[in-house]
């Protein structure tokens, strides 16, 4: 006995001494849980001294029944890379404490609903906490009496000085205290604790494993042996046959049951999502786990059959089976450490457990009640530290008292399938919360309640019955005889287990009111937001405070730094003030008004120590103005920007696509414009070069058909032909003209040339046109040469234009033309040809320099020009750089102008 | 029975002279107009048998004139030809919803112009 006592303490201290270790090494910042391995094995905790012992039991009795518990995680492993990675961003993100926090915070920081979950889990956990203690002093007894040990023995109970498990429960009580209370910061991680958890899961796998291989080879021989006389054993044979229908349904329902609870349980929750310090331990924890899983399953069946061959069934429980085969076979080291594996086991999950239930106890039950009592003065009290810590280890004192309380009254068997079947209920609320935006505080509420009333009916409260607390009747023939509200065959549901029966109830009630209410009631708008970053915390994560960083309230710096004082103490208040200040270069000493983001990080903090639904409460209450409808005005703005910078681009797209529509319309006019100008250029120009042509066709018919034509009339045709055929081909040289012109392809030869002698040039070319219409032609030329850079031909070709325009208007005779050359104003040059014809009428001016647009001339019956004339000097003269236009007024002849620059040059001044 | 009688219309005055050489010879009664008003001023005076009608004409065009005078029902038996330059179909179809009874389309052959003329005159209609 004192051996066994001995090594117990002996191993509890090494368990105090990790812990300790471990959060030395996290002050030191050299972090021991900081690995992917670490992390698996804490979330091993999942394996109880129920499964220890309980499992071998279960095999016993049942066969492969134990095995869904094991199945149902393993198949969830597979998937907690999307659920649970998930759970752990949003935790990371809102600095969760607990699943009773996650599940206030995720329906817009409600404290009813942190509360229930909390009482839930109280009420739910609990007794198995409590059938933890009592393995741990029913394996000592086993230990210390075996072989007289009886059934017997492990009923009775013993007064709590003479019971193992109250020293136990001190012990461990004592160790969450230290390791689980150290910090007043629940969302920092115990680092101490869970390296201490981590450890623990390795021995009770050694040890399992060490007790399946002697069992197996040394005390059998080998798994041959073994299963060949099980088989042949009679109680053993039925154990390989799968049952009956039910049991399918039984195994659907445990597998589904262990699926979720191994997300939902407070102390998975705790070390799986709470400790997690690095996202990325999920993928390698989502295999290494469900392989924890297999080798600690190995040897359950070897175990239970060599057991009930070894003992039959009878005197020895089966659960002891584990601890009795050692020691009946005097192997007193292995029995040792079995019993070290179970006692790890027990405690693992008792100080998890525990701290994850103070936590939440403190933080979802008892502070939000506190601070709203006024008398109290909570929110007054200069520092909440201190009361905070003693909250959270008197809750876990007065745990153990209400565990060995109600371990006395009620029947631990199967105690553990009661407790998942309760802390399943959080699972609609939780999973449905990260994926579906629309899920509504009351809709988890109504869930909430609805099934752990379920529960509470189907098997809390008959199991309550069993240990004679209640009478059994109700049990029997239903609440008030009305056999339909039978407990374990509710509205004639028969055939089921309790557990199964219960949980097809519960969780029918709990997501029907949870989907149901969701879908008739509103969020509000607090609701709404967190909604929002929990189900779009990946993208909303990005940032490392989420979308809430808009947050706007007006507080004092003083103020948010005297709250904080309060609940984290003044030295890491100032210190986190400090290092906001740093990171935006700011003095904080200086920082009179908050920003948004202070009172955020502040808010974050207490969250940390007090749960994000008093934090709200204590934050907005410093923070004046309406916090939440602001915060709410972000929210909404935020998840509306995204809609609307998509509009922006689709209306930008749009505006764009508009914009490259209408160019392309304008473009599409103009080229239509130019396709219709040089249809009617076309037909003008083929209008123009069909009517000499007329006439030279005909006289040439007339000619060819008229040999004996007299010599007069066929010179007079001859001429006709003649002078048509020079019409025709001055059209085309000026069509060709024009052509190059406008299309850019004319050759241009400039040079330096004297003005004076070009005009001269082209008056004496077209001397002949003036002398036979008898019109007087004067030049009016300086004597100095006047040099310009400009192409010799294509000038000429303007002047001749001009004055055999002049020519063709003035009446024979008495016409009179003027060839002027006179200095511009701009300092160029202007060259005027002036004649005393009718001149033009006005409605004939705006056109007169376009294409085909001819005068008509009373003196001649058709003007004889191409049309083409002016529109050709227009075109030469801009692209010398000058300007053309006509003065003219009727019966006063008319004049018209064109300039061209001089530029200055050193030359010109010489001359 | 009045010689046979011809209105030539167009404002190019090396073809009316082509023209008008040509109906003499033919052997009708020719009348020149440069014109639209003049072409209308002559079939006032007296209407012609045929017109030769140019289109693109100063003051009133030959789409004009052609109008005019099938307004008019006492000229109803003047037999209108459209001497078109731009042979397009649009203008030989305008032509005759104007009330053409025919079109020759610029530069024509002198034989053709002397036979279709020929063709519309009373005594080869009858």
């Amino acid at each position: 006995m004192g051996l066994v006592i001995g090594v117990s303490l002996g191993y509890l201290l090494i368990l105090f001494g990790i812990a300790y270790w471990g959060d030395r090494r996290a002050d030191q910042g050299r972090s021991v849980i900081n690995n992917p391995y670490v992390y698996a094995l804490s979330i091993a905790v999942y394996c109880t001294s129920w499964t220890f012992y309980g499992s071998v039991g279960l095999a016993a009795q049942g066969g492969i029944h134990y095995l869904p518990i094991y199945l149902g995680p393993t198949l969830m492993a597979a998937v907690w890379w999307i659920v649970l990675r998930k759970m752990v961003r949003i935790s990371k993100v809102n600095r969760i404490t607990s699943i009773a926090d996650f599940v206030a915070s995720r329906y817009g920081k409600s404290p009813l609903l942190g509360g229930l979950v909390t009482v839930i889990a109280l009420v739910g956990l609990i007794p198995y906490i409590a059938l933890q203690l009592k393995a741990v002093s029913d394996t000592f007894t086993v230990m210390v009496m075996y072989p007289e040990v009886t059934a017997q023995d492990l009923m009775h109970s013993v007064p709590f000085y003479m019971d193992t498990a109250f020293y136990v429960a001190l012990i461990l009580a004592l160790f969450a205290i230290l390791f689980g209370t150290r910090h007043i910061d629940t969302a920092e991680h115990h680092q101490g604790m869970v390296a201490a958890i981590a450890f623990e899961s390795i021995v009770k796998l050694v040890a399992f494993l060490a007790a399946g291989l002697m069992i197996t080879f040394v005390i059998f021989g080998g798994p041959a042996d073994l299963f060949d006389q099980a088989a042949r054993h009679p109680d053993l044979a039925e154990l390989f046959r799968v049952g009956e229908l039910a049991d399918y349904g039984n195994w659907v329902a445990l597998i589904l049951l262990s699926m979720v609870v191994i997300l939902v349980l407070p102390r998975q929750f705790q070390v799986a999502v709470v400790e997690n310090v690095d996202e990325r331990h999920v993928s390698k924890a989502a295999w290494l786990f469900p392989l924890y899983l297999f080798l600690i399953n190995l040897f359950v069946l070897p175990i239970a059959f060599a057991g009930v061959l070894m003992f039959g069934h009878g005197e020895i429980h089966p659960d002891s089976f584990v601890l009795a085969l050692p020691l009946s076979q005097d192997l007193q080291w292995l029995a040792l450490m079995v019993f070290l594996g179970g006692l790890s086991a027990a405690t693992a999950m008792i100080i998890v457990e525990t701290v994850a239930l103070a936590t939440m106890l403190c933080n979802d039950l008892v502070m939000p009640v506190l601070l709203r009592i006024r008398w109290l003065r909570l929110q007054q009290r200069k520092d909440l530290t201190r009361l905070l810590l003693h909250l959270r280890r008197w809750g876990i004192l007065l745990g153990y008292g209400y565990v060995r309380i109600t371990g006395d009254m009620v029947a631990l068997v199967g105690m553990g399938l009661v407790s998942f079947c309760a802390v399943a209920q959080f699972a609609p609320a939780l999973i449905g919360g990260i994926f579906w935006k629309g899920a509504t505080q009351k809709g988890a509420l109504a869930g909430l309640a609805a099934g752990f009333a379920v529960w509470l009916y189907t098997l809390l409260l008959p199991a309550f019955a069993q240990s004679g607390w209640l009478s059994m009747g109700f049990v029997e023939q239903g609440l008030m005889g009305i056999a339909l509200f039978k407990p374990y065959a509710l509205f004639g549901l028969e055939g089921l287990d309790p557990i199964t029966h219960s949980l097809i109830w519960s969780m029918l009630v709990n997501v029907g009111a949870y989907v149901t209410v969701s879908l008739l009631t509103r969020q509000s708008t607090m609701e709404r937001i967190q909604a929002n970053l929990f189900v779009d915390v990946f993208r909303l994560s990005a940032d490392r405070y989420g979308s809430s960083r808009f947050w706007r309230g007006t507080a004092t710096v003083r103020d948010l730094l005297d709250l904080l004082k309060r609940f984290v103490g003044e030295e890491r208040a100032v210190r986190a003030f400090h290092q906001y200040a740093r990171a935006r270069g700011l003095d904080f000493r200086r920082m009179r008004e908050a920003d948004g983001e202070l009172i955020l990080m502040c808010e974050r903090l207490l969250a940390g120590s007090i749960g994000t639904a008093s934090a709200r409460v204590m934050v907005s209450n410093v923070a004046k103005g309406d916090v939440v409808s602001l915060e709410e005005v972000m929210e909404i703005l935020d998840e509306a920007s995204q809609v609307i910078t998509y509009s922006q681009q689709l209306e930008a797209k749009s505006r764009e696509l508009e914009a490259a529509t209408a160019e392309l319309r304008a473009a599409n006019a103009q080229l239509q414009q130019l396709d219709r100008m040089k249809d009617d250029f076309i037909s003008t120009v083929t209008h123009e070069l069909r009517t000499p042509l007329t006439s030279i066709r005909s006289f040439t018919e007339i000619l060819h058909d008229h040999p004996d034509l007299e010599t007069a009339k066929r010179q007079e045709f001859l001429g006709i032909i003649i002078s048509e055929s020079e019409r025709l081909t001055r059209l085309i040289n000026q069509v060709l003209d024009l052509a190059k012109l406008e299309s850019g392809a004319m050759r241009w030869y400039i040079r330096r040339l004297d003005l004076v002698e070009i005009l001269t040039e082209a008056a004496t070319t077209t001397g002949q046109l003036f002398r036979d219409k008898g019109v007087d032609l004067a030049l009016e030329l300086p004597e100095q040469p006047v040099w310009l850079p400009t192409d010799r031909d294509r000038l000429m070709q303007v002047v001749i234009n001009l004055l055999s325009n002049a020519v063709k208007f003035t009446p024979p005779q008495t016409g009179r033309v003027v060839l002027r050359l006179r200095p511009a104003r701009d300092g160029g040059v202007r060259v005027e040809v002036e004649d005393n014809g009718p001149g033009i009428p006005a409605e004939a001016l705006p056109t007169l320099f376009e294409k085909f647009r001819q005068v008509g001339d009373a003196l001649t019956d058709k003007p004889e020009g191409t049309g083409l004339g002016l529109a050709i000097c227009k075109n030469i003269v801009q692209r010398l750089g000058g300007r053309i236009w006509v003065e003219t007024e009727p019966d006063q002849g008319s004049r018209f102008i064109f300039t061209l620059p001089v530029p200055r040059s050193p030359e010109a001044n010489d001359d | 029975m009045a010689p046979q009688s011809v209105l030539v219309v167009d404002d190019e005055p090396n073809i009316v002279l082509s023209l008008e050489f040509l109906m003499k010879e033919a052997g009708f009664d020719v009348r020149v107009a440069r014109d639209g008003e003049s072409a209308l001023e002559a079939v006032r005076q007296a209407p012609p048998h045929v017109i030769l009608l140019d289109v693109m004409l100063p003051k009133r065009d030959g789409y004009d004139v052609c109008q005019t005078i099938r307004a008019n029902p006492a000229w109803k038996d003047v037999r209108i030809l459209m001497l078109t330059a731009k042979g397009r179909q649009i203008e030989k179809e305008k032509g005759l919803a104007m009330g053409a009874d025919d079109y020759i389309t610029k530069p024509f052959s002198t034989r053709e112009v002397v036979e279709r003329v020929r063709a519309y005159m009373p005594d080869a209609e009858s």
